[in-house]
């Protein structure tokens, strides 16, 4: 793979491919400007919070979320690339799952956006696999030897999202109040959903 | 429990992701022509993840000492790869046309 044409700058032969394309009728710029657009501004983890929130609060929808996670999503309408085959798996106090994908990034775009830097990085990919344990407490989620933790590898067609666990302290909250206090981290399985500071 | 600590700052809802999603304008072109040939009907999924999975393969196994991960750089290769294979665009046209770039007089901005 190391000819000579790679060590050309990237943002040259990104440019060179987009007008190659865009001359033979293949891209089109302002459809790709949407695009882009969409997932910096729309497709983000507010989706995924919001399915979150409505498991916590309605135990018929959690049901579906956990059985068929890409029907139960699509309900608010979020799908697309990277969105067709989705599991959802939930996190006790007894059990802990944590997603990467080790040959690449895959990830569940429609309800996370795209994944941050540090999961499609190596270090990640390699260690949450072979050290979860070590790996998660050196994110800041130390757990007790007695909780069983289980790495969802996404490389295969699955793309895993986590229910995390509805902290103590929030049961006097709605659906909406609940939305803003869960996190991309939680989602991945390299922290927890804690209580807003007043719940505790 | 302790409050959540990511490595790279709090990322919670509703922010895009709690980080800048590309780091420099070219990935976002990057990931845009992906998405939109996607999209057409150009290739399926599996077979630029597949590309992508042997790029990163490759460099993981084989990088130069010294050699910085950059994640769209595989990306990008992996792109041009999967429209190499298929006949779309190949390397040498890309190489011509972004040498043809390199040699713009300064201040060309379109």
């Amino acid at each position: 793979m190391t000819t000579p044409s790679t060590r050309l700058p990237a943002a040259l032969r990104t440019e060179a491919l987009e007008q190659l394309l865009t001359e033979r009728g293949l891209v089109d710029p302002t459809v790709m400007d949407k695009f882009i657009t969409t997932y910096e501004t729309q497709v983000g983890p507010l989706n995924g919070a919001k399915v979150v929130a409505r498991a916590w609060t309605d135990p018929a929808y959690k049901q579906r979320l956990l059985a068929e996670g890409t029907t139960a999503i699509k309900e608010f309408g979020f799908s697309g690339p990277q969105g067709e085959h989705i599991v959802v798996v939930e996190n006790t106090a007894k059990t802990h799952n944590v997603v990467v994908c080790s040959l690449c990034s895959c990830y569940p775009w429609p309800v996370l956006g795209l994944p941050p830097s540090w999961y499609k990085d190596p270090a990640y990919r390699a260690r949450v696999v072979r050290e979860p344990r070590t790996i998660l407490a050196e994110m800041g989620l130390p757990l007790d030897d007695d909780v069983e933790i289980i790495v969802r590898d996404s490389s295969s067609e699955v793309r895993w999202m986590v229910l995390p666990e509805r902290p103590a302290g929030t049961e006097h909250l709605t659906e909406e109040q609940l939305v803003p206090l869960i996190t991309r981290d939680a989602m991945v399985g390299v922290a927890k959903v804690s209580a807003p500071e007043a719940a505790k | 429990m302790t409050a959540p600590l990511p490595i790279d700052g709090p990322a919670a809802p509703p922010r895009a992701n709690g980080e800048l999603l590309f780091a420099e304008p070219w990935q976002s072109r990057a990931f845009g022509m992906v998405v939109t040939l996607h999209g057409s009907g150009a290739f399926a999924w599996p077979q630029f993840q597949a590309a992508l999975i042997d790029r990163i393969r490759i460099w993981e196994t084989s990088h130069p000492e010294g050699e910085c991960w950059d994640y769209y750089q595989h990306w990008l290769g992996a792109l041009e790869d999967v429209l190499a294979a298929d006949g779309t665009v190949f390397a040498d046209e890309i190489e011509l046309r972004a040498r043809e770039l390199a040699n713009r007089p300064a201040g060309h901005d379109h």
